[in-house]
């Protein structure tokens, strides 16, 4: 037997070698098992299809509990890219009744639209018709990698308050930037409280974890769903709008351009909230929404513009009520102080116009018909008075001060979005035009009577109204009234005092009073409702005079103080007043009086658009 | 050392350590199969429809015919070596022509209900023939040019069958051998060359940017640095003193500084012609050398210089018109030039994702996603590993390695106690067949090797395969145990 023991060592060049190999190995099984958690993100996205479970979106109740938003069910043909096979793509269409076309441009489409990925799902159609779904379910087997996602959309029982509800649409790359919460594809409210609720409607997803094999077949639920999460409702809403209140004020409010906002001064509680024109809240549901949206906002007479808590308009005389107010807190005028008016107010070359009657006049009077010349003189009386501000600019300040403590010149902080502030000037707005010391009361006399720079959202016309309505408070108002399972913030429950004393608002809403029972608001003065108001008569750059009402009732216990703006509709008695106490006879008596019917009647049927100098087309 | 006792109980001087390895590996290989084909719908393990039912039954038939293969006197292994080899080889011929066509390959012979890979079982054959042959009187591989002819003959007769059926992948694994004729005499500088030739291959078609020279790669310029490292170190080798290596060091360094003191002067040397000046003046050198102290060992640094720089040359001609499509696909893909992650790629992919997401400690028996979902195609049988390390982690990865590793040096260890050069001969064979399969196999699935479809040892799915090792194994294990009953 013969052994080469020199041959023999190559037994460890042998063994070695295994054991380099089995080094090497063991470094790469380590990189690949411990050191790189990609792999594990892989295997779980292969195996793994997360379907999401939207939850239903919360209801939405008017005051009364009756239903007015509500959810309808929908289907989204999705598909996975990476998944789909071979299909027939004529049965397909069919199927879900488009053309083959259509199916083409929506895959380009598809492939075009930002955040595309062939390994996660993308919808390829939107909002199939329950009969459509249910053919196509039938099929689904035939076509791997689509699948159908429910979704919610939303229906309504009143085509009515558009502005104040809002409508939901698919977010947008700019949505999931900023709120994580949302996935390409999730729909979130657009407009109203569709979009300042959307949190609390919106409720949670949940999400399905499916098992699904190499040829993307789904195998079933992963650890019989140990994984899956349940959707979470969305929270319902009880709005404090009465949705038929809402409905007869935008019916006298159709063919004219404005708003309606009517309080119950008590709680803040919006009770209507008009913006006129407005819109069908069913034309943006569904696959059509794109075009009719698109329509809405090339509509000349921009419907998706909400009147009532954007626009600025000048108050005019509803200003005044707050003129009296200040005027009396400034001591600058009492009860029994009078200012002459002959036919207007007059002050070296100045004047400004005025309408017949008595003269002089003191307060309340001065609110009855209304009279320029009392305010202006009141205006001009506390601006000048240096004696006891000083200089024209810190009497301006004071003055101002207290428009913004009754809510004009910043948002109220209704819970709405896109609230505009009005516009109430500060005496460095003045210093820059006039020069600082080069104005005094007669510039800037429009202010006094609501005109000039001043500018107000008919919400927070409507505000000063319900603060009157309530001697000296108001609480911010707001369009939802319960958030279920919620506390209301306390914004909307904690009651603003106006830096005024309360024993002024009496006299100032007895002025009011006057101005129904035996001034310009006679068509307010209701038979068994004691009503107070005032009109208002705004020039405008844009045509005819803009007529405007506020107004509360009952008296002596408020239930609802309104604001009633109509554009370019002329004296606040003609449309204003009619609307106003139209409106406010039919929330406090749920009828309209016979002998009104006909004032009714021609508010229904008027059309004040054709003054607005828009032209439509 | 002779035993009188002729009627001791067969299983007496069994290596058991061996047997339990085995048996450890074939069990684990049963629960990863059924862990492999386990579907949401099946429940039994000893389902006999499905793969783990099937491969059980091959495991009960592998230990009745490992019982009986150690029951057969050792010696008539030696005896029959030569028909053996004849026979299967006969089989190999006749499969070719019989066999069905499944997926381009002519392997399988079907008989009745199940089909059988004679190429399995031509490992053992070819085993025997080669320990026969070593084991021939005074026969010593180097003594003889017609001995390497003889062993090569025997070595390549099952690699030209198996080609012929179309099974490259199971051909290759007959070049393990050369291990086997390392062991017995072959010069190292042979398995050396061969660890160059794939060494510069890799290079050479790996690193194709342009490299740091003109006009050259960069896998060209990593060629001809190692070109010049084995002339140094040959050189050192093989002459009595270092001052060869140590001029030829000094000289490839300067001529390097100088390059590279031109190319920061803006002179861009033409790479190729620096290089072969500068292995060209080194090989005259060493030549002259060789010469004047009569050391012509030192020729062999010149021949393995020329050698490398030629094949390197011929690497880009082997790749793109030698090498079939798809297998310069999977070339690349192994090293990682292209992912494809469609078709070529797309296997060890999701294999490399599978073994990936186990971890260290695996997700579970049964609760691989990756492979109860079917991405890994072929997973029971060539594909296997990638069950394991997704279910069973690291740690199982890393225990499966272990065991072989324990289970081929343990093969080492019996063969180099073999008082026979018949017996060390097998024994080495069987080693190289397992180190091959190991290597190739596992490389494969963790991506580090080209898809060369063979099976792992015990684990793949696969009678013929069970069979063809469970002879290898326990031949060997007769041989072994019958050593000291021997002359």
């Amino acid at each position: 037997m013969r052994k080469d023991y020199r041959l023999e060592k190559r037994k460890y060049v042998i063994g070695g070698f295994l054991l380099l190999i089995a080094t090497i190995y063991l470094f790469r099984l380590f990189d690949l098992q411990i050191n790189d958690s990609k792999y594990k993100t892989y295997a779980d996205n292969n195996a793994f299809l997360n379907k999401t479970i939207y939850p239903s979106r919360g209801l939405i109740f008017d005051r009364n509990g009756e239903l007015v938003v509500f959810n309808q069910p929908a289907y989204d043909v999705m598909m996975i890219p990476r998944d789909v096979q071979q299909f027939d793509t004529l049965d397909f269409c069919n199927t879900i009744n488009i053309t083959h076309d259509q199916l083409m441009t929506r895959f380009k489409e598809m492939k075009q639209s930002p955040g595309y990925s062939s390994y996660t799902p993308q919808v390829l159609i939107t909002h199939l018709s329950a009969q459509d779904y249910g053919r196509l379910q039938e099929k689904l087997y035939r076509y791997p990698g689509f699948f159908i996602q429910k979704r919610i959309l939303r229906q309504y029982n009143h085509r009515a308050a558009a502005n104040v509800l809002g409508n939901i649409r698919e977010v947008s790359p700019g949505d999931i930037e900023r709120d994580p919460y949302y996935q390409r594809g999730d729909y979130c409210g657009d407009l109203g409280i569709e979009k300042s609720y959307d949190k609390e409607l919106r409720g949670e997803k949940g999400v399905e974890v499916l098992i699904r094999d190499a040829h993307g077949r789904i195998k079933g639920r992963y650890l019989d769903g140990a994984h899956d999460v349940e959707p979470v409702s969305g929270r319902n809403l009880k709005l404090s709008l009465d949705v038929r209140l809402q409905e007869y004020a935008e019916s006298l409010m159709v063919n004219k351009i404005g708003a309606v906002v009517a309080i119950q001064p008590k709680t803040g509680e919006i009770l209507a909230m008009v913006s006129s024109p407005t819109y069908d809240p069913t034309l943006l549901v569904g696959r059509q929404r794109g075009k009719e949206y698109r329509n809405l906002v090339n509509d000349k007479y921009k419907p998706l513009y909400d009147r009532s808590l954007m626009a600025a308009y000048p108050p005019g005389s509803t200003f005044k009520p707050g003129q009296g107010l200040i005027l009396l807190q400034e001591g600058i005028v009492n009860l029994s102080t009078a200012y002459p008016c002959t036919g207007g107010f007059v002050s070296g070359r100045l004047k400004v116009g005025c309408h017949a009657h008595g003269s002089p006049i003191p307060l309340k009077p001065a609110l009855q018909t209304s009279c320029n010349a009392y305010f202006c003189w009141g205006f001009k009386s506390l601006i000048d008075r240096r004696s006891k501000y000083g200089s024209v600019a810190e009497a301006f300040e004071v003055w101002k001060h207290h428009l913004v403590s009754m809510g004009y010149g910043y948002k109220l902080g209704v819970d709405l979005p896109s609230e505009g502030r009005g516009f109430i000037p500060n005496a460095k707005f003045y210093n820059k035009i006039y020069g600082e010391g080069h104005w005094s009361a007669n510039t800037i006399i429009s202010v006094s009577i609501g005109q000039g720079e001043i500018l107000a959202t008919p919400l927070q016309i409507a505000n000063l109204a319900a603060t009157i309505a309530n001697r000296g408070w108001f609480i911010t108002p707001h369009v939802v009234k319960e958030v279920q399972d919620t506390l209301l913030a306390e914004e909307y429950t904690s009651r603003r005092y106006p830096t005024i004393d309360e024993r002024w608002y009496n006299e100032v809403a007895e002025g009011m009073r006057m101005a129904v029972t035996g001034g310009t608001c006679r068509i307010a003065n209701l038979p068994d409702i004691e009503v107070a108001g005032k009109t208002g008569t705004a020039q405008n750059p844009h045509g005819r005079d803009h007529s405007a009402f506020i107004g509360f009732a009952p008296y002596n216990d408020p239930e609802i103080a309104i604001c009633v703006y109509v554009e370019n509709a002329g004296f606040g008695a003609t449309y204003g007043v009619p609307i106003g106490s139209l409106v406010m006879e039919r929330y406090l008596k749920g009828e309209i009086a016979p002998d009104r019917k006909h004032l009714e009647q021609r508010m229904l049927e008027s059309n004040t658009m054709i003054y607005s100098g828009v032209k439509k087309h | 050392m002779a035993s009188r006792n002729i009627n001791a109980s067969p299983f007496k001087g069994v290596d058991w350590f061996t047997v339990v390895l085995y048996l450890l590996l074939v069990i684990a290989g049963a629960f990863s199969i059924y862990a492999a084909s386990y579907d949401f719908d099946n429940a039994s393990i000893f389902d006999f429809n499905e793969f783990s039912g099937k491969q059980i039954r091959w495991i009960g038939l592998s230990l009745i015919l490992g019982l009986v293969i150690l029951l057969v006197d050792a010696r008539m292994y030696e005896t029959y070596a030569y028909p053996i080899y004849l026979m299967v080889m006969v089989v190999l011929l006749l499969t070719i022509f019989i066999a069905p066509d499944i997926k381009g390959s002519r392997s399988w012979i079907v008989l009745g209900p199940m089909s059988l890979q004679p190429a399995e079982f031509a490992k053992f054959a070819t085993a025997l023939c080669l320990a026969k042959l070593f084991s021939g009187y005074n026969f010593v591989l180097n003594a003889k040019a017609s001995n390497y002819v003889k062993a090569l003959a025997i070595i390549f007769t099952p690699i030209l069958l198996i080609i012929g059926q179309h099974e490259t992948g199971s051909a290759l694994v007959y070049l393990g051998l050369f291990f086997v004729l390392y062991r017995e005499g072959m010069s190292s500088l042979i398995l050396l060359s061969a660890v160059m030739a794939v060494t510069v291959f890799i290079v050479t078609v790996k690193y194709t940017d342009p490299g740091v020279m003109a006009g050259i790669t960069g896998g060209q310029f990593g060629v001809y640095i190692i070109v010049m490292l084995i002339m140094v170190l040959l050189t050192g080798l093989y002459s009595k003193t270092l001052i060869v290596a140590r001029n030829l060091a000094g000289g490839f360094l300067a001529s390097g500084l100088i390059v590279w003191i031109l190319s920061l002067c803006g002179v861009a040397v033409p790479g190729h012609i620096f290089f072969i000046v500068v292995i060209v003046a080194a090989g005259i050198y060493c030549v002259l050398e060789a010469l004047r102290s009569h050391a012509p060992k030192i020729l062999a640094a010149v021949a393995a210089a020329g050698i490398a720089v030629i094949f390197m040359f011929s690497v880009n001609y082997v790749f793109t018109d030698v090498l079939k499509p798809h297998q310069q696909q999977r070339i690349k893909v192994a090293l990682g030039i292209e992912e494809d992650l469609l078709n070529a790629g797309y296997n060890v992919n999701q294999s490399k994702i599978a073994i990936g997401s186990g971890g260290l400690a695996g997700k579970g028996f049964l609760q691989g996603t990756q492979t109860k979902l079917k991405y890994v195609p072929e997973q029971h049988t060539d594909f296997i590993f990638c069950t394991i390390g997704e279910e069973e982690g690291f740690l199982g990865t890393s225990l499966t390695m272990l065991l072989f590793v324990i289970l081929i040096l343990r093969v080492i260890a019996i063969a180099e106690r073999q008082p026979t050069t018949f017996g060390r001969v097998y024994a080495y064979c069987v080693a190289s067949y397992f180190i091959i399969h190991f290597c190739i196999n596992i490389g494969m699935v963790i991506g580090l090797c080209p898809v060369i479809g063979i099976p792992l040892p015990f684990f793949s799915y696969g009678g013929s395969s069970l069979w063809g090792f469970t002879f290898l194994l326990f031949i060997l294990l007769r041989i072994d145990s019958a050593r000291k009953t021997r002359h």
